[in-house]
């Protein structure tokens, strides 16, 4: 691991990307995977709008419908939207904290590899059989009695990606905790590393229930235990419990770090402090405390009666309360603000209205009577991609664009990205909106067809042609990274010009070491206060400057991660009675336990970059920022 | 990190386990494991609440009927002393004292390696009782809950002789401090959830 400046063989760069421990190289890796995934998913999307779009199509089977259906949200909650916050939480909120690295840079690979295993094994079940087509909420009635392996893939496969979520949620809460810079309190924390912090509370607590109704799953449907069969004193309704008391948390997973997107996007661009940010901090911590205490409003029709309905109804309610503060303080930022137009602040400023009117259905469904008549509608699915598009998408588009200099170096093309905006925008709305008169025409939600006389033709085919408009979208985002990546049009730190934390004060992509000496926090904003002083430097710094601690890479994590992916396997076809299917499961997590063991056995100090390095490196860089200004002034004549 | 200082009772920390960076973001994160562990079990000793007792109809199992005392009894006199004596270790750790440590934890093993055995033994008499896994509801929650346990033990031990072994020729560094005060940590909260089993599962179960 030397400078990144040295050109490295293709074979060199795959080995590196396998091995590495770097945080804004594991951001990269979770930004591609994710993207990946979110591709798979959308095309999913599409053969779900492409099959609904007249009455009595037959692009697709029941069967098959069930499946693509189930493979679509699985797929976009857990390995396309968190993947892809998790690229941005990594690349971004060390640096913002003034950090070296993440606490655990190990766990941080680890964390990514069990992700990707998963997902890939959750994929694989397309080609060996059959996807799962229970839904992504599995309900265990259904989920029991699905044949053949398609719900071992989903059990499985989120058990593995699961882990890894929840090593990434320890890693970030640690690395907050412990390794902010000098002078950065928590309440000087950039609200895009608070909704990190909490978020990743939020999956620490989360997910263990989810593994555990998951492992219940896979001990019914594979050893023969009877958690959720009834005839031998099982209980259905306790995998409902656990997936929504994980599963309503998810939910603000998602959201918080796309609010912590939006903050940063809004102050940048409005040229103003944040404002009320104490409030939008206490507002990010009560979402995620009452995140927890809702989840049974998924499951008002189950029968728990009036009083836990009731209860849940209530708690469902006051949520909308901090929702609503961080609303105003968004539009009071903007207020008043030096406002400039780039494509994240129009996805910020779109980003409002979308996610309002999804929140606004969303008390309409706290309303316990009221979600007898819409549980299980369109307009149900109205409601979750308002908010999980109008506001999760939306931020992840806006947050690429945003951060794609930081992480690459270059400037995704303002142009394109605007057309991107428009037609996804338009779609957006054009797809869902109309969704929600589907849901109170009695339109109920998974069903792969309906009749032509039932009178949803029209608002059918006008949704499917938002999806359309949706897809041409994301196709003119790649055109767009394509460009700009064969451009490779090189811009210095702060390329946005009003970047105001930690992160747009060193240089586009970092230096491995990131802070060359670690800078001292004097306020709010760190850097927009040192730039207001009119500081040449860029920052203020802590400590002379000395040699600096790096960890290893290591393959390790990606052999542990392996192991498991193999073990799911063994797991999976030991129902089959073949042979081989016991010593895989006991090989796989024989490679895994022993990966693990040669980690605890051997010595990993790290390294280190000696003063002297870093002299010649930052004259590297300086050399390269001027070379960068020479090259805009030649550009200009 | 240099392996090679060696340090005297004088020179060592009073909390090697967080003088280092490394230590701090180890202690932190474990703790945090802890909390993601203790939500794990909440959700295990939930599920056994809602099907103790719950099988196909005519099922001739039950809780009261089942369990018996004295042998659990003894199987948690057994995990509480571990417990104590991994204290002894660590405290001997603090004063860098690494035989001692050493002792008391090979004595932690023993009794950890008793329980165990004391477990297996007790859930091989279940089965041949014809209370299996994939008998009922109940069983399955018994023993996946208690298992899970079991299992936690199993990692406990194997991670204390790892080390024990790992680090018998060199003695205590900073780089393996906090290593060993983790397992230890570790072993308490292996202690602490079979405390709620003993009364949950076996206490509440012979009362009815």
């Amino acid at each position: 691991m030397s400078s990144n400046s040295q050109k490295k063989g293709f074979g060199a760069t795959i080995w590196d990307y396998l091995t590495t421990v770097d945080h804004k190289k594991i951001a990269i890796l979770y930004l591609i995977s994710g993207g990946f995934f979110f591709l798979v998913g959308g095309v999913e999307a599409m053969m779900i709008r492409i099959q609904l779009m007249k009455a009595g199509n037959d692009f697709l089977s029941a069967g098959t419908y069930n499946e693509v259906l189930t493979m679509h949200g699985t797929t976009m909650i857990f390995l396309a939207a968190m993947p892809i916050l998790l690229a941005f939480m990594n690349a971004v909120s060390p640096l913002q904290i003034g950090a070296r690295d993440v606490a655990f840079p190990f766990l941080n690979s680890l964390g990514f590899w069990l992700f990707f295993f998963g997902g890939i094994f959750l994929n694989l079940s397309w080609f060996l059989g059959g996807a799962p087509d229970a839904g992504w909420t599995n309900y265990a009635s259904l989920a029991l009695a699905s044949e053949g392996h398609g719900i071992d893939f989903y059990s499985l496969g989120l058990t593995i990606s699961g882990f890894g979520t929840l090593i990434a949620g320890i890693n970030f809460l640690v690395t907050i905790i412990n390794m902010r810079a000098p002078g950065m309190t928590y309440m000087r924390m950039p609200l895009f590393t608070w909704t990190t912090f909490v978020a990743s509370a939020l999956i620490l607590l989360a997910f263990p229930p989810l593994t555990v109704g998951i492992f219940f799953m896979v001990f019914d449907r594979l050893f023969g235990a009877n958690f959720f069969d009834v005839t031998m004193g099982g209980n259905t309704i306790i995998w409902e419990h656990f997936f929504w008391i994980f599963g309503h948390p998810e939910v603000y997973i998602l959201i918080l770090p796309a609010f912590g997107i939006f903050s940063e996007i809004f102050a940048i661009f409005s040229r103003k402090r944040l404002f009320g940010y104490t409030a939008l901090v206490f507002a990010t911590i009560l979402i995620g405390f009452y995140g927890f205490m809702v989840w049974a409003h998924h499951m008002f029709t189950v029968g728990l009666g009036p009083t836990a309905n009731a209860v849940f109804a209530l708690a469902t309610m006051i949520i909308a309360v901090p929702t609503g503060i961080k609303i105003f303080n968004w539009l009071l930022t903007i207020w008043g603000g030096n406002i400039s137009f780039t494509v994240p602040m129009i996805y910020a400023v779109a980003f409002i209205p979308s996610f309002v009117a999804g929140g606004v259905t969303g008390v309409m469904q706290a309303i316990a009577p009221l979600d007898y008549q819409l549980h299980d509608s369109y307009f149900i699915v109205a409601h979750f991609h308002y908010v999980i598009v109008g506001g999760v998408v939306l931020a992840i588009l806006a947050g690429t664009h945003l951060y794609w200099p930081k992480m690459f170096g270059t400037m995704l093309s303002e142009k394109l990205g605007k057309w991107t905006f428009w037609f996804f925008f338009i779609g957006f709305h054009l797809t869902f909106f109309i969704q929600h008169f589907l849901g109170l025409m009695g339109m109920p939600r998974r069903v792969y067809t309906f009749g032509a006389d039932q009178g949803w033709d029209l608002f059918n085919a006008i949704s499917s042609a938002g999806a359309l408009l949706m897809a041409i979208g994301i196709l003119i985002l790649l055109v767009n990274v394509v460009m700009t990546v064969m451009k490779g049009e090189r811009v210095g730190n702060d390329p946005w010009g009003d970047g105001r934390t930690l992160e747009w004060a060193i240089p586009s992509p970092p230096p491995f070491y990131n802070f060359a000496q670690t800078p001292l926090v004097r306020g709010l904003d760190p850097y927009w206060i040192e730039k207001m002083e009119g500081n040449k430097e860029g920052m203020v710094y802590a400590e002379p400057l000395g040699d600096i601690h790096m960890p290893n890479g290591s393959f390790i994590p990606f052999v542990i991660s392996l192991g498991m992916f193999i073990a799911a396997f063994g797991a999976m076809y030991h129902t089959d009675g073949h042979a081989w299917a016991l010593p895989v499961l006991i090989g796989g997590l024989a490679i895994t336990f022993g990966s693990m063991l040669v980690r605890s056995l051997k010595d990993d100090l790290g390294f280190h970059v000696t003063k002297e390095e870093l002299i010649a490196d930052n004259e590297r860089i300086q050399r390269e920022a001027r070379a960068l200004e020479g090259g805009k002034k030649g550009g200009l004549k | 990190m240099d392996l090679n200082k060696r340090y005297t009772p004088q020179t060592w920390p009073d909390h090697p386990e967080t003088a280092t960076l490394e230590g701090k973001n180890k202690f932190v994160g474990f703790w945090l494991l802890l909390a993601a562990e203790t939500v794990t079990f909440a959700s295990l000793f939930a599920t056994y609440l809602a099907l103790k007792d719950k099988g196909p109809s005519g099922m001739e199992f039950s809780a009261s009927g089942l369990f018996e005392l004295p042998l659990v009894f003894a199987m948690t006199m057994i995990l509480l002393t571990s417990s104590l004596t991994s204290v002894y270790a660590m405290y001997h750790m603090k004063n860098h004292n690494f035989k001692a440590m050493q002792a008391w934890l090979g004595i932690t093993v023993l009794l950890g390696l008793a329980f165990l055995g004391l477990e297996i033994y007790e859930f091989n008499h279940y089965v041949h009782l014809g209370f299996g896994f994939t008998n009922s509801a109940f069983s399955s929650a018994f023993y996946v809950l208690v298992g899970t346990h079991g299992a936690h033990v199993v990692f406990g031990l194997s991670w204390f002789i790892a080390l024990m072994l790992r680090n018998a020729k060199r003695g205590l560094n900073m780089y393996n401090a906090p290593k060993f005060y983790l397992a230890a940590l570790y072993w308490h909260f292996i202690d602490v959830v079979w405390v709620f089993i003993f009364t949950v599962v076996y206490l509440m179960g012979v009362i009815g």
